[in-house]
């Protein structure tokens, strides 16, 4: 299994590919594309974390310790922000969830191009990410 | 209508070299600055007033005997003729200096409202406030145990003046409507609400934040009780606007914050009230945005506004046609009367989506509720994409902004 970090690094690795915002745009919206979309089941209310400008749905589920997030959004670049944190934090144990420090956020140059309610809403989405998994954590002790 | 072929007088490129940030090229592309309606643009005059103060008479008014003072004094004091006479109020003395619209709004009801409006009384609004024109009215009603009605609007998003009579019933204490919407762009008949209100006693507030930058105000004319704008609209630098009060209201109103100029005398047994607008205006103000909101009034003066105004129904015209010819969208605020702001959204695409691809190419608009949540959620939508004009932009930014929303459309509403 990859650690946080390492993953993390790849990511800054492939962004590092990029020069400009506008490329960096298409490449956030090429991955929200590909990301699965959630069945209609898992789209409720309890599952969402309501933003300024769109909506999320997150969803995590356990097996043996390890941890597997699903989510969703109205807005194809969320869904690529989702589907980044989700390559970082999906398949790892709770303890390497709740410990995570995330500066790839920052180092791919993302946090700059988001305005405070945007920002809000990513910080949003690591904050249930890691209360999902500090659920877990209580859940297995 | 062959609208490409509109030629006005006004010279548009001659215009745009007096607005610094017009030439910012952001991610190296030329800025399209279509979210005029959040913010409009500085002239260069408005820039240098607020430097010169600050570089060569910075100094606090009515306080010293100084040279400096005595400047600042002199340059603070004759912007309120200059707004007096930019919205044609009767006295100087009616204009109140406030940080914006939203204080302005925050002023009337805590003077004016608390002492007027009383258990069981209306306050009536319109459906497409914005949040800064419902919200201080709900914190009075809260406080008092009074109501906020609405004037219902129709799916155009005029307002529907059917039931203006039975809103204005007995109960009914005071009236706050804006003058033209920004969320939607729509010019209501304010006057016609001041008329069937006054023919009831009652007085009406009316928002101005987007009017001011638009069309001539003449607020004698329309006889409203209150008007508030805010300089920041009107490419005057933020953090100042101005209320309007008809001095009969200022009089009888109650002082808003208590401090420094504000007070005749003050003594440990009590304190008496300065003269209007005084007792309004407590603190050192806000010399220099004052001073620059008075470049602002007098650059309006400096051209051709008629001109100017043509300028602004030429682009709301050109773009509103160019975004009929492309089937997903779909524009929000389709009014007889509209000012030069186009609220659409786009079928299958997030209006995020669509204003950060936008954002990528150099254009500026907004997106989302534009702090009108009633508004989104009359027409069921969670947001739009707003374009706003101000007679600087030109139609070929219309050109380039379609070019690039259908680049957005082929891209994000699959
Ligand atoms: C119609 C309207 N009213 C009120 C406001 C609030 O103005 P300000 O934020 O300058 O106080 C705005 C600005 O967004 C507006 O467009």
């Amino acid at each position: 299994m990859r650690t946080i970090a390492e993953i993390e690094n790849e990511i800054i690795d492939d962004f590092a590919l990029f020069d400009t915002w506008e490329e960096k745009y298409q490449y956030i919206i090429e991955i929200g594309q590909k990301l699965k979309p959630l069945a209609a089941e898992f789209k409720t209310d309890d599952n969402k974390i309501k933003g300024c400008q769109s909506s999320v749905w997150l969803t995590a589920s356990e097996n043996n310790g390890i941890i597997e997030f699903s989510a969703d959004s109205d807005s194809v670049f969320v869904k690529g922000e989702i589907a980044l944190l989700m390559e970082v934090l999906s398949n790892q144990t709770p303890d390497a969830i709740v410990n995570a420090e995330l500066g790839f956020i920052d180092q791919i140059g993302l946090r700059s191009h988001m305005a405070q309610t945007r920002a809000n809403g990513l910080a949003a989405m690591i904050k249930q990410m890691k209360l999902y998994a500090v659920g877990f954590q209580h859940k297995n002790v | 209508m062959e609208l490409t072929s509109v030629k006005s007088t006004f010279d548009v490129t001659a215009i745009r070299k007096d607005f610094p940030v017009l030439s910012e090229m952001p991610y190296g592309k030329p800025l399209v600055y279509f979210d005029n309606a959040a913010t409009s643009q500085k002239p260069q005059v408005v820039i240098d007033a607020l430097v010169n103060y600050y570089s060569h008479y910075n100094a606090n008014v009515h306080r010293g005997v100084h040279f400096l003072s005595q400047k600042a004094s002199d340059a603070f004091d004759a912007v309120r003729e200059k707004v007096r006479s930019f919205i044609n109020a009767a006295t100087e003395r009616e204009i109140i200096f406030v940080r914006g619209t939203t204080e302005g709004v925050n002023l009337v009801a805590a003077t004016y409202g608390r002492k007027n409006i009383q258990q069981g009384d209306t306050i009536l609004v319109s459906a497409m406030e914005h949040h800064s024109n419902i919200v201080p009215w709900q914190m009075l009603c809260e406080e008092k145990g009074a109501r906020l009605n609405v004037i219902p609007m129709n799916e155009k998003g005029e307002l529907v003046l059917d039931s203006l009579e039975d809103l204005l019933n007995d109960n009914c204490k005071f009236v706050a409507v804006t003058h033209t919407a920004n969320s939607l762009g729509t010019i209501n008949p304010i006057k016609e609400i001041i008329a069937k209100a006054h023919s009831k006693n009652i007085p009406v507030l009316v928002d101005g934040a987007q009017a001011v930058a638009h069309d001539e105000v003449d607020v004698q004319d329309l006889d409203c009780d209150f008007f508030v704008f805010s300089a920041h609209k009107m490419l005057g630098p933020t953090g100042i606007g101005a209320v309007y009060g008809k001095l009969s209201l200022l009089e009888e109103m109650p002082p808003y914050h208590g401090g420094g100029e504000m007070i005749k005398s003050v003594s440990f047994k009590g304190t008496t009230w300065n003269e209007v607008p005084y007792k309004f205006e407590a603190g050192t103000p806000n010399i220099a945005d004052v001073i620059a909101m008075g470049a602002a009034i007098d650059y309006w003066y400096s051209f051709d506004r008629a001109a100017a105004h043509q300028q602004e129904i030429d682009l709301l015209n050109y773009c509103t046609s160019k975004l009929a010819d492309i089937p997903s969208v779909r524009i929000i605020g389709t009014a007889k009367n509209k000012a030069a702001v186009i609220s659409f959204v786009i079928d299958k695409a997030n209006a995020m989506d669509v204003g950060m691809f936008l954002d990528t190419k150099g254009i500026a608009v907004r997106t989302g509720q534009h702090c009108a949540e009633p508004v989104m959620d009359w027409f069921g939508i969670p947001g739009t994409i707003r374009a706003s004009f101000m007679f600087y932009n030109t139609l070929e930014e219309v050109d380039y902004f379609i070019e690039q929303l259908k680049k957005a459309i082929q891209l994000l509403a699959v």
